[in-house]
């Protein structure tokens, strides 16, 4: 005889799950019981970072990141973490604790409809009602969230259900949901149409999104524009496809972006949009893009190709797969008149002017960039720190991770302790606000609890810096429940939680802040002054 | 413009508010909805109205086929559609304007199904133009109250929505 609960943890070890994020309760507890010593739990101090951390594991790892909740309040505080993966396509498996099937819906002690709740904002969920629905929902779950477009998948699973046992238990070797069937090859009509389209552009420019990492298509994006000599640009979510330093990278668009990054997408005569939405952020106003330029997008969700935007070719299907084909039938070369305008544009940014009196973030992210090792994580939060980490940290082989659809405050420190859980090798920085911090700063016991190393750079202003710089320009500087009086000391925080840290008050004591932080692999926290008054861009 | 919307579902607990939730998030305006199980006894069949525009259309379907539980999605276009809708309708009617009311009914085509000392109920199997008609027939009568199911509707002719073979 099996227990649900049981089935539950061998579907993770069949899964390859080594590690899980969760906190528990009364409905969960079956499941906590027959934990196995094959799956290490990280014990988080709030729900919602267990799907951050979750998030950022699953980003660093490429596999399917998994949280777990108990029923009522830990399910609800999962919510955001949800949303915020839902938003940028990470596979996530959340798995919630639910009262005995036999109390459902008579609103008994820590009862709370979470697949009702979540409904908007996961990829799909399931509430079992039988023990023996439960090794293919929980096969079915990590491949719907690990397939197609990816995404989120809620199990909430009753007490009962996990205490139930069953005589036998086959964990099903595939999965056959015939309403689901991903298109992954890209119609090969459209490639030819995409392909010709191109051979005729003479201001051809690529758009990139973060859907490039989600279908592994780093390299075949950097070998199509090499190819084709086609110069890239991208959003948020798709900071890194190329190093920074590349001839053919021009940063990233949008209301936030570079403004060579933009003059390019609006002086395009073809775009081809890559695993990009299209949001707001991004392309501010897509219709006019479309009325200069034709465009091609690339997307495995058919959902989104036309959402936003007019298309002119659209492609649906697995960006790696359909930007192999495009290589193969293309022998195309963009007119090097074109790369050089926007040459010429970029090297036109203004340097860096040191401060003496504060740390200048700008020169700050620049400077982390360049002593971090090649193949390091920065993972930025929300708000001014995002923009600043977004536009100067110079990528090389490693990762950029940030909350870029929802815009999650709280992200960057629970992301990075997934993601130096999932390349323990490999340095990993947070960098955040001072608003953000006070958010998650609870984690700091996770990363202490458990030995993870992350290094944390807080942007300290006493201010809401992003929401200052809204007030100023669109509310006639009415400063309205920005400023953080009453913050900690954020050395003192750290030293109660008996981590390293370090106040830098201008950009030569940030300097070697960086390199003392990056000097070995203990956690760390970096406190960097900063004017209330610089702006984001 | 009204488009008739045909969706095959799995017939299982929760579908309905996964499609009707997504309504209402992405800001669509459903006419009607009717739901009911099919000849598979797995797959139920929803028949939606909506009001929108090509864009608003291309996107329901879009996002419609998003959701796991949808198997398929299928716009009826409207001259090659039959469709009906069934209605119950209690008007108010003393003994001497029963014949009037029969005679509507007669006309119509709709049937007698229920007749008190106040009132007389109609049952009306018809499409929702027709539906408007006999209301407005009956309006002068006071209609007391009226049950639609909203519009189901089939293809024309020999095409299916979906075959699973």
């Amino acid at each position: 005889m099996i227990t649900g609960a049981q089935i539950m943890v061998k579907a993770l070890e069949k899964e390859n799950v080594s590690v899980i994020f969760g906190y528990p309760g009364a409905a969960i507890c079956p499941f906590y019981d027959s934990l196995s010593s094959s799956i290490s739990h990280i014990l988080v101090r709030q729900e919602q970072n267990a799907a951050h951390a979750a998030n950022g594991y699953a980003r660093i790892s490429g596999k399917v990141g998994v949280c777990v909740a108990t029923s009522g309040p830990g399910a609800t505080n999962l919510i955001t973490g949800i949303a915020t993966a839902y938003m940028d396509s990470i596979p996530l498996v959340a798995i919630t604790g639910q009262v005995r099937s036999d109390l459902i819906g008579r609103d008994v002690f820590q009862e709370a409809d979470i697949t009702g709740a979540t409904e908007p904002f996961v990829k799909h969920s399931y509430l079992v009602k039988k023990v023996e629905d439960l090794p293919r929902i929980m096969k079915e779950a990590f491949y719907i969230a690990n397939s197609g477009r990816k995404g989120p998948v809620l199990i909430d699973i009753p007490e009962d259900i996990q205490k139930k046992s069953m005589p036998d238990f086959d964990y099903p070797e595939s999965v056959k949901i015939r309403s689901y069937n991903p298109t992954v090859d890209g119609h090969a009509l459209q490639i030819k149409r995409a392909v010709e389209a191109i051979a005729k552009a003479e201001r051809p420019l690529i758009c990139a999104g973060g859907g490039i990492f989600c279908a592994n298509a780093q390299e075949q994006l950097r070998a199509f524009a090499e190819k084709c000599n086609i110069p890239v640009v991208v959003t948020m979510m798709g900071i890194g496809v190329l190093p920074t330093n590349h001839d053919l990278f021009f940063g990233m668009v949008g209301t936030h972006g570079k403004s060579t990054a933009n003059k390019a997408i609006h002086n395009a005569d073809l775009v081809i949009l890559i695993g990009a939405r299209v949001a707001n952020r991004s392309v501010s106003s897509p219709n006019r893009i479309a009325d200069n330029a034709k465009i091609i997008h690339i997307d495995v969700d058919p959902a989104e190709i036309g959402k936003n935007m007019p298309v002119t070719i659209p492609i649906v299907g697995d960006a790696r797969l359909i930007l192999q084909g495009v290589i193969e039938k293309s022998d195309y070369k963009a007119p090097d008149s074109w790369l050089d305008t926007l040459r010429d544009l970029r090297s036109k940014a203004k340097p860096y002017n040191d401060r003496c009196d504060f740390v200048n973030p700008k020169l700050f992210m620049c400077r982390l960039s360049q002593h971090m090792e090649p193949d390091g994580t920065l993972v930025a939060d929300v708000g001014q720190n995002q923009i600043w980490s977004a536009n100067h940290f110079e990528i090389r082989e490693g990762r950029f991770l940030t909350s870029g659809g929802m815009g999650t405050m709280g992200y960057s420190i629970p992301a990075a302790i997934g993601a130096k859980i999932a390349s323990p090798d490999k340095q990993v920085v947070a960098v955040c606000g001072d608003g953000a911090f006070q958010m998650s700063m609870c984690e700091l016991a996770t990363a202490r609890q458990h030995n993870v190393p992350v290094k944390i750079v807080i942007m300290q202003n006493n201010h809401l810096g992003m929401v200052c710089e809204l007030q100023n320009k669109h509310y006639n500087c009415n400063r309205v429940a920005v400023c953080l009086d009453g913050s900690p000391d954020f050395t003192t925080i750290a030293k109660a939680y008996g981590i390293r840290a370090r106040t830098a008050s201008n950009d030569q004591e940030a300097e070697s802040a960086i390199k003392e932080m990056l000097s070995d692999n203990e956690p760390y926290i970096l406190i960097c002054k900063v004017c209330p008054d610089e702006s984001s861009i | 413009m009204k488009h008739t919307i045909s969706v095959l579902v799995e017939n299982q607990a929760g579908v309905l508010s996964k499609v009707a939730g997504l309504f209402s998030r992405r800001g669509f305006n459903i006419d009607s909805l009717a739901v009911g199980v099919t000849d598979d006894p797995t797959i139920s069949r929803m028949t939606i109205v909506v009001n929108g525009d090509d864009y608003i259309v291309e996107q329901i379907t879009k996002q419609l086929n998003k959701l796991i539980p949808v198997i398929k999605v299928k716009t009826l276009p409207e001259n090659e559609q039959i469709s009906r809708e069934l209605s119950l309708i209690k008007v108010a009617c003393t003994a001497s304007q029963r014949g009037e009311i029969m005679k509507i009914a007669e006309l119509m085509k709709a049937q007698i199904i229920d007749v008190t000392d106040r009132t007389i109920t109609l049952q009306f199997a018809d499409t929702a133009e027709r539906t408007e008609t006999l209301e407005m027939l009956l309006r002068p009568y006071t209609i007391r109250e009226i049950v639609r199911t909203g519009i189901i509707a089939i293809e024309k002719g020999s095409t299916i929505a979906y075959n699973p073979k």
